[in-house]
Parts: C-alpha cells; sequence; structure tokens
C-alpha cells in the first residue's frame, strides 16, 4: 500500500515538472534535408518554421544575452513586399529589444522563393529587408544599429518547388550580428 | 513536344559521354547552309597526347555553320597534296590536313593546311610550337583559321567562358576554354557567387560573392588571382557590369535604398548614381558603343528592360512583350539583345533585332537564365534546366543548334563568355 502511495505520489510529482516551462520547447520544423545541413554549416541562418508561439517581452535584458528566443523571420505572400498583421508583435518585440541593446547591430537578410532570375530576385529579396528595416525604425530604432540586405534566392530555407516550401522561402530574417 | 523531348533523351544516351567535361552537341541542326568539312587524322595524332583532328572537328559542328565529314585516312598531311576526288566523294567542301610531331625539348610542333576541295586550292595553314598543355589550345586556333577563312567571321574556338558550380554546399567560379575543357577554379567559398562578368580584355572577372554573409562586388585578375573588393556599401552590392573602355564598371547598389544604378570606377572609391527612380533598377549592361545603358526597372508596375545614356537620365523602355522581361545581353556587334522573358510561368530566352524590335523564342527549355554572347555575336552560352539537372547550353542564334555542358557533380550557372583574347 505504502509502495503505491509512493508510486503515485511521484507520477503527481513528475505530472507537475512536466507542465512547468514550456519556452524552451520551440518546435524547429526539419521539413527537408537540406534545411538541416544548411543549418549545420551556417550557424547563425535559422531555418525556424512558423510557429504558433507568439512574441513574449523579454522586458530589460542583461548584455549577456546573445539573441532574443522569439521568432526571427518575417515571411511574404508571392511577390509582395507588405508585412502581414500577424508579424506585427515580432517586429514589435525586436525594436524593443535592439533598442535596449545600443550596441548590437542587427542584418535584416531577405530573400525569395526560386522562380525567376537572380539579380532581379536580390532586387525582390532587398525589398522584404527594407519592408522590416522600415518598420522597426518606424518604432524608434536607430538606423546605425540595422543594415537591410539580400540574399535574393540564393539561400532557401526550405528546398522544393511547391507551394508550402517556396511559402517559407519568402521571408526576411532578423539576424543579430 | 513530348516526342521531341523524347527523341532528345535517345540521343544522349547513344552518345557515350566519357566524362561532363566538354560541351556535347546534343540536338543536330537541320543541315540548311551548313559546310560541309572534313578534317582528316593528323599525322602522329595517335601517339600524342590530344587527338587535334577530333578538337578541330567538334568545335566547327559545335560552331552550326559546319557539317562534319568522316575524316578517317591514313597517310595525309600538312605538305601532301590530297586526292581531291576522294574528298568530293566523301561530300567535303573543305578539308583539313596537318601533323603532330614531339620535339626534343618535350614541345610539340603542331602544323596543318586547309584545302578548298572544289576548287583543289591550298587555303593556307600554319604551324605552332606549344607546350603540351597548349595542344588543345593549337586545335582551337586551328579551327579558328578554318573558320574564319571559309565564313569570313572571326571564330571562338580560342576563347574562354566563365561560370558557377555548386556541390555539397560548396560554391565555385571557373574559367574554362569554349568547349568546357579545361577548367581552372578562379576562386571557391562555401557562400554564394553570382553574376560574373568579364573585363573587355579578359583579363579581370567582376563577381559577387556572399562569403562576408552579404552580397558584395570584387574584381578578380585571373591571371595573378589577385582580388580587390571593389563595392562593399551599406546594404547589397550586385550585378557588375564592365563598360567597354574598361574604366569603369556599373553596378546595382542599395546603399540609397532600394535598388539602384551606380557607375564606380574600377580602381574603386565612390560611386556616381546613374538612375532615378522609386523602383528596382539592376541588370545594367552597357551597349556595345559604350553610350547607352540597357537595365531592368520595375517602374512600369513589372520588370521590363530600358535604355538610358550611359551617363545617367531619362530611360526609354524596350521591351514589350509579356509582363517579365530581365537579363539582357547586348551583341558584341550591337544588332540583337538576348533576355530572358516570362511566358506561361516559364523563364525563356528571346533574342531581339535591336533596329526593329522583332523577337524570336529559340529554347524548348522552360528555366533558362543569364543569357551571354560569344564575342563574335553568333552564339549565346546561357543557362537552363535539363532532364531536371542544371546545365549550359550554347546556341546558334536561330536556335537551331545546340550544345550542351552538364555539370560534373552538381549544378552549374550563371555562364559569361569571355572576349577575343589581344
Amino acid at each position: 500500500m505504502r509502495q503505491l502511495f509512493w508510486v503515485i505520489g511521484a507520477a503527481v510529482l513528475m505530472t507537475g515538472c512536466g507542465s512547468a516551462v514550456k519556452l524552451d520547447s520551440v518546435p524547429v520544423e526539419d521539413k527537408s534535408g537540406v534545411a538541416v545541413s544548411q543549418q549545420a554549416q551556417d550557424g547563425e541562418s535559422n531555418a525556424i518554421a512558423k510557429s504558433g508561439v507568439s512574441a513574449v517581452d523579454m522586458g530589460k535584458s542583461s548584455p549577456q544575452v546573445v539573441a532574443p528566443a522569439f521568432p526571427k523571420v518575417v515571411y511574404f505572400e508571392y511577390d509582395s513586399i507588405v508585412i502581414q498583421p500577424e508579424f506585427q508583435t515580432t517586429i514589435e518585440a525586436h525594436a524593443r529589444f535592439i533598442k535596449q541593446n545600443k550596441a548590437r547591430k542587427v542584418a535584416l537578410e531577405g530573400h525569395t522563393d526560386e522562380r525567376g532570375g537572380r539579380e532581379y530576385n536580390l532586387a525582390l529579396g532587398q525589398k522584404r529587408a527594407e519592408a522590416v528595416k522600415n518598420a522597426l525604425s518606424l518604432l524608434g530604432v536607430p538606423e546605425a544599429q540595422l543594415e537591410a540586405v539580400s540574399f535574393g534566392k540564393e539561400k532557401p530555407a526550405v528546398s522544393g518547388i511547391d507551394e508550402s516550401a517556396m511559402s517559407k522561402n519568402r521571408r526576411t530574417e532578423i539576424n543579430y550580428r | 513536344m513530348m516526342k521531341k523531348l523524347c527523341l532528345l533523351c535517345l540521343l544522349v544516351c547513344t552518345i557515350s559521354l566519357p566524362a561532363f567535361a566538354q560541351f556535347r552537341v546534343d540536338v543536330s541542326g537541320i543541315g540548311m547552309n551548313q559546310l560541309p568539312i572534313a578534317v582528316a587524322v593528323f599525322r602522329g595524332e595517335e601517339s600524342s597526347p590530344q587527338k587535334i583532328s577530333s578538337i578541330v572537328q567538334a568545335d566547327l559542328v559545335r560552331s552550326g555553320q559546319f557539317r562534319g565529314v568522316d575524316g578517317l585516312l591514313a597517310g595525309l598531311d600538312e605538305v601532301a597534296r590530297p586526292d581531291m576526288s576522294v574528298w568530293r566523294q566523301k561530300g567535303a567542301d573543305s578539308l583539313v590536313t596537318g601533323s603532330v610531331v614531339r620535339l626534343a625539348d618535350g614541345r610539340f610542333d603542331v602544323r596543318f593546311r586547309l584545302w578548298d576541295v572544289i576548287k583543289g586550292q591550298d587555303l593556307g595553314g600554319q604551324s605552332y610550337a606549344v607546350t603540351q598543355a597548349d595542344l588543345r589550345l593549337s586545335a582551337h586556333r586551328i579551327a579558328d583559321f578554318a573558320y574564319e577563312k571559309l565564313t569570313g567571321e572571326k571564330g571562338v574556338f580560342s576563347t574562354s567562358i566563365s561560370y558557377v558550380t555548386k556541390a555539397s554546399q560548396r560554391y565555385q567560379l571557373w574559367v574554362a576554354d569554349a568547349d568546357g575543357e579545361n577548367a581552372q577554379s578562379a576562386f571557391a567559398s562555401p557562400e554564394p557567387i553570382i553574376s560574373p562578368a568579364w573585363s573587355p580584355n579578359g583579363t579581370q572577372l567582376a563577381y559577387v560573392s556572399f562569403e562576408s554573409r552579404k552580397p558584395v562586388i570584387y574584381t578578380h585578375d585571373i591571371v595573378s588571382g589577385k582580388r580587390r573588393l571593389l563595392a562593399n556599401f551599406k546594404g547589397s552590392n550586385s550585378a557588375p557590369t564592365w563598360a567597354p573602355d574598361g574604366r569603369s564598371l556599373a553596378v546595382t547598389l542599395s546603399r540609397d535604398g532600394g535598388s539602384q544604378l551606380f557607375s564606380l570606377d574600377a580602381t574603386g572609391g565612390e560611386p556616381r548614381r546613374l538612375s532615378q527612380s522609386n523602383s528596382i533598377d539592376t541588370e545594367p549592361a552597357y551597349s556595345p558603343d559604350g553610350k547607352q545603358i540597357y537595365f531592368v526597372s520595375d517602374r512600369g508596375g513589372a520588370p521590363q528592360i530600358y535604355k538610358m545614356s550611359a551617363s545617367g537620365g531619362s530611360a526609354e523602355r524596350v521591351t514589350f512583350g509579356g509582363n517579365y522581361n530581365i537579363s539582357p545581353a547586348l551583341s558584341p556587334d550591337g544588332r540583337l539583345m538576348a533576355y530572358i522573358s516570362r511566358v506561361n510561368g516559364a523563364f525563356k530566352l528571346h533574342v531581339m533585332e535591336l533596329s526593329s524590335g522583332v523577337v524570336s523564342a529559340i529554347t524548348d527549355t522552360l528555366s533558362d537564365e543569364s543569357p551571354s554572347f560569344a564575342p563574335n555575336s553568333k552564339l549565346i552560352v546561357y543557362a537552363t534546366q535539363f532532364q531536371g539537372r542544371e546545365a549550359l547550353m550554347t546556341t546558334t542564334l536561330d536556335g537551331k543548334l545546340k550544345a550542351r555542358l552538364a555539370g560534373q557533380n552538381g549544378d552549374i550557372r550563371e555562364p559569361a563568355w569571355g572576349p577575343f583574347s589581344k
């Protein structure tokens, strides 16, 4: 009888522990082998799939914090540079973080899907990077901390020519240097 | 369409490819006005490292202007007068004979003579003393000689092409002979390389590298391997193209916001802005006389090709078909513009006659990119997808004869045809 009590007690305890902090368990979806090797090779470029995690205000952060742990990618519709409303919270969170870390430099890296010419897509990616940069500037982030650059179609996050893959490549990544 | 593709597959399968290193003729041209030429086996060729006659024949056939006639006949060289009736019977109008002799110092003495079979005339010949490494080049020079004598145009067989390969997350910029052989790596990087552009004198390549986690422009001296960081302004730096006098480049910079055209001295320095629009202006290409710049702009709502004075200013629209026209390349003789046009979702190589505006689509493929003219204006090299893989193609201006170069172990793209060597 006593043993049963301990087992139940342990089970209850473990359940309790299990439901504690979930912040670290952000799902990283790897839809293809290519994305994995890109992550291994190019450590800073995060191919974080669109997740349901909403931005958490980190508040005042210490200088030791390397980069904010909320989504760093803004996705775009086909042929569009318009930032959809669903990304507004993410951008606001980054704006707050960057303003509080005045020594940090941030690169806005624009990308396109693989359709079309390389140089024209480089220019389209640039527009996507600048859209996010402008949004951050409007929230008071100093221009000196931001640089908008483009990778065009050269660094897709996901390989594949179906719309699901391509939609994950039309993006601007917010990368802290 | 499917039947044509099946035929192509058959052709590719029957041609045994020892390596993917050379442009192979995949589609036999419909023989309009092709000059039949025989290149006899050169005396001494069997024991030489390079089969000179095969290289000459392959060059001439790939130009689209010649049809190869079997040259297998022993006992000929550049001295002995061939029996013209034999060659007339074989159907050749012209004949090349020659010899390859190894010299005491290890070099090779290559000699040839070109014959007019119909008139029974000697059209001239040359001799070269070359190292083993230059044996292929001597064959290309022979092909150039025959081509020029028989067509009146300069041959491009001794020129070079540049291109980029990607294999297992490694990018390389290559310089190879115009037939795809002798490729040498100019630059390797774990990050993308795009938009190689030859300087007018053929000694340098400008290109865009992402090695610094953003696009920047380098100019690279091919012989010394030394490179100079030409443009690393704030934002993206791309689409370099040399002015015909070699003293400056037009580039696309986003330092002022957006993508705009600037002129930059080849030695670096402050760029001078050329375009003034709130849209994307990119992919500049000089007219051969250096007076105008053709470029891509979406100022009208969708990417089209425009031209403006080389000093900047107002632009005039050049392309009107469809709603996506990019990647202009001007022929060195000033007559034509090759470009890529999106048609029903496919990206296809088009050629426009500039004086009339008449446009022809000259490929059957659906993902064409980055066209570049040969320096004699008679061929175009471009990148495309063939049977699911990236490949480079050369094509005659009418699209009738194409030759394909497949990447060895991965993807191949961004070709640029080098100039005549000075």
